[in-house]
């Protein structure tokens, strides 16, 4: 299958590893995959701010990016969020039926990463081998944005020489939040100290996540307090083998 | 007419008051734990209801109807209540509404009311106004008592002394109940002996106080019947035993018929105290010489809800039936508590519902205190998609701002407008990474930032990782061109 790539801003800038790693899974499983270099973001940030109309061309453009594309796979839930929750929403407040039509055509295509493994390709075992001690943050997007529930565990499941431990209170929001973890700063922190302390109680080596969004913030804590915890997407674990450790 | 809701228009920012309720240890053990109790008692209470998500939808659905028909469904409730004996005054807002109150107390000679707890009271600051003219409230819900003695502020509308423990209540009825008139030697911290306190300190009052004020959970059109939901009794005692009773309810609260309290009996509890039913579920409707209030006035409460029914979208706020299952799950809530919110409606529904009663020019900082993680929403019963309107509330404080050159030149709009020319262009962007990566590097060490000049907000308590040498789209573009020169 041809899949087109929407690696989301952030990860084009901040974490290239989770594209390459997206694009080494599907090669491995047999898929070609396709990077349009005029994309750039769906307009979340623009848009959970309250910059609704900035956010529009943003969307417009995602959307002449990706029209004619079979599928589109993005190793960000909250991009994939933005898409299926407010794109066509957006469309409608724009009064533009051609867009609206175009945009209701392209999010039945839009994936996030897990989910297109599991849910459009059937696979859980993609062949990972991965020999540490890790927890799984389902971020927000992930879990009561996109229902993903438990699919990223069935993919974490099957990698081999894996520890896989529960982290405590799981769904607890991070504190990220995008600007709120500016806007306000100390409260995101103290959500990001309890977060912080669960991951501490599994022991694991790595925290591992759907988005890079909350692992940037979550990382910013570990790593601050030299707890010796690193955080990897979830792209990146499945990306590592026997021979070609990733992350 | 001026819509005021409690003091919130002199209220701090969200930011500005988050931070000291932050730093108070107590009432984040307090909090923390409350939340915890009831939201885990919520989800194996929520849990046994095979068809809850058709509840929700059935809640929603009905109150959705009520607000494309208000009008209609207010007039016939008006004309239900004169048919069964009561009377109806129509409030325009707060003022209103307490003037209203205290001239009828005043009319029956009273000097004391006694209080089931209501928020519409709370929303209107009915007791400083009753105090003001020589009117003693009596309130008799134990956690409203409990925030009356110690003359504290409620931090949730359901559970308003959430944030104090029972130590913190055997001090504050130590200081302010006659314990040895009420023939006590001493008080324990038990919470059975602070109940016992509290019932000897309350009964007298509702055997004594001849006048009655409550809220209600709902209004039910068809029949002019009122509803209130309740644990303690307190509210049944208040309902039945003063010869005047009068109900201050929001006009938002009616339904269309009895039937539709079914949906809500069947959510209310659950969601609120993780109670299959609430321990009393009272009901009356008009007066009946063999039983009851002699006398009984509902004052119908706009206070600026007209205002958000204007909105076609923020709406949906209306439909809250005020179980506070948003605040118990809400992680903001659960660190900050409600005082932060400086409102009445604290919590997540808080954070949509103020800024709307009271107009955009108040609570501007409520719609950005929630990192927008969507617990509220799956907790909510009435499927009030408080992430939507939040988001909603934010772009119309922004367009409001844009709308002046202020606004416009604020850093936050210069960043954004940038950001949104930099997306539009795939050569901006290649030149925006360039930038950033040459604008970190006198703050890189060991590929991590710990500091950087206009980023302290996060820098001051969080790394950053460094922005690597190569972005995503390079490293395909180097791919794709050795692919071509046919280099491995």
């Amino acid at each position: 299958m041809l899949v087109s790539l929407f690696v989301g801003c952030y990860n084009d800038l901040l974490f290239p590893g989770t594209g390459q790693a997206v694009v080494k899974v599907l090669e491995r499983l047999g898929h070609t995959v396709e990077f349009r270099s005029a994309q750039t973001c769906c307009g979340q940030m623009h848009y959970n701010t309250g910059y609704t109309r900035e956010a529009q061309p943003l969307m417009r453009r995602f959307v002449e990016v990706f029209r004619d594309v079979e599928t589109v796979c993005a190793p960000s839930s909250p991009c994939v969020a933005m898409v299926r929750e407010h794109f066509p929403k957006m469309a409608r407040e724009m009064d533009d039926a051609k867009l609206l039509a175009e945009v209701e055509a392209l999010v039945p295509r839009v994936f996030e990463f897990t989910e297109f493994l599991v849910k459009k390709l059937g696979v859980e075992d993609v062949g990972a081998y991965y020999p540490h001690r890790v927890t799984y943050h389902p971020a927000c997007h992930s879990a009561r944005g996109l229902h993903l529930g438990d699919i990223p565990y069935r993919l974490l499941n099957k990698v081999h020489s894996i520890k896989l431990i529960d982290l405590p209170e799981s769904e607890e929001c991070c504190g990220f939040g995008g600007t709120f973890s500016i806007k306000n700063a100390d409260t995101s922190n103290a959500m990001l100290a309890d977060k912080v302390r669960s991951i501490l109680d599994t022991r694991a080596e790595v925290c591992v996540a759907t988005d890079n969004s909350c692992l940037m913030h979550i990382f910013g804590a570990l790593h601050r307090e030299r707890t010796g915890v690193r955080t990897a997407h979830i792209a990146e674990v499945l990306a590592s083998t026997e021979g070609e450790p990733f992350a | 007419m001026s819509i005021r809701i409690g003091k919130a228009s002199e209220a701090r920012t969200f930011t500005e008051a988050a931070r000291d309720s932050l730093e108070n240890s107590q009432l984040r053990h307090n909090i923390r734990h409350a939340t915890h109790v009831i939201r885990d008692k919520r989800g194996k209470i929520v849990g046994e209801m095979p068809d809850w998500e058709q509840l929700r939808d059935a809640g929603s659905a009905i109150k959705a109807h009520v607000m494309r028909n208000l009008d209609l469904y207010l007039e016939q409730f008006e004309a239900n209540v004169i048919k069964a004996g009561g009377h109806v005054h129509w409030a325009g807002d707060a003022d209103e509404a307490r003037t209203i109150i205290r001239e009828l107390i005043e009319q029956h000679g009273g000097k004391e009311v006694i209080k089931v707890k209501t928020m519409t009271s709370e929303e209107i600051e009915l007791n400083p106004e009753l105090m003001a003219h020589g009117i003693a409230p009596y309130e008799t819900d134990l956690a409203e008592l409990i925030i009356q003695l110690g003359e504290g502020q409620s931090s949730h509308f359901v559970v308003p002394a959430l944030h104090i423990n029972h130590l913190q209540i055997q001090q504050i009825f130590k200081q302010k109940m006659p314990l040895e008139e009420m023939g006590l030697s001493d008080l324990g911290e038990k919470p059975t002996e602070l109940a016992e306190a509290a019932r000897r300190y309350l009964r007298e009052k509702f055997l004594r106080v001849k006048i009655g004020v409550s809220g209600a959970n709902f209004a039910v059109a068809e029949t002019g019947s009122l509803v209130i939901v309740e644990s303690e009794g307190n509210g049944r005692m208040c309902l039945t035993l003063p010869d005047v009773l009068i109900t201050v309810v929001g006009i938002e609260k009616v339904v269309p018929t009895f039937q539709d309290l079914e949906v809500y009996f069947s959510m209310l509890a659950r969601s609120a105290t993780g109670e299959r039913m609430s321990p009393y579920t009272s009901i009356w409707t008009g007066v009946d010489p063999k039983d009851g209030p002699k006398e009984f006035h509902v004052v119908l409460l706009d206070n600026g809800r007209t205002r958000v029914l204007e909105d076609e979208e923020g709406r949906q706020a209306l439909h809250c039936i005020r179980c506070a299952a948003c605040l118990n799950a809400c992680p903001v809530y659960g660190r900050t508590g409600g005082h932060a919110y400086g409102a009445v409606y604290a919590g997540p529904i808080g954070a949509i519902l103020m800024p709307q009663l009271q107009g955009m020019e108040h609570s501007q900082s409520l719609p950005y205190a929630s990192s927008l993680c969507g617990a509220c929403y799956e907790a909510c019963p009435q499927k009030i998609n408080i992430p939507e309107v939040l988001i909603h509330l934010r772009s119309q404080i922004v367009q409001e701002k844009q709308s002046h050159l202020g606004g416009k030149l604020s850093g936050e709009n210069l960043a954004m407008q940038l950001m949104r020319k930099v997306f539009q262009s795939e050569t901006m962007l290649r030149t925006a990474h360039k930038m950033a990566r040459l604008g970190q590097g006198p703050f890189v060490d060991r590929n991590v930032i710990t500091h950087v000049p206009g980023m302290k907000a996060w820098t001051e308590t969080r790394d950053l990782r460094a922005i690597p040498k190569q972005s995503f789209r390079d490293w395909w573009k180097q791919r794709e061109k050795e692919k071509k020169g046919g280099r491995p």
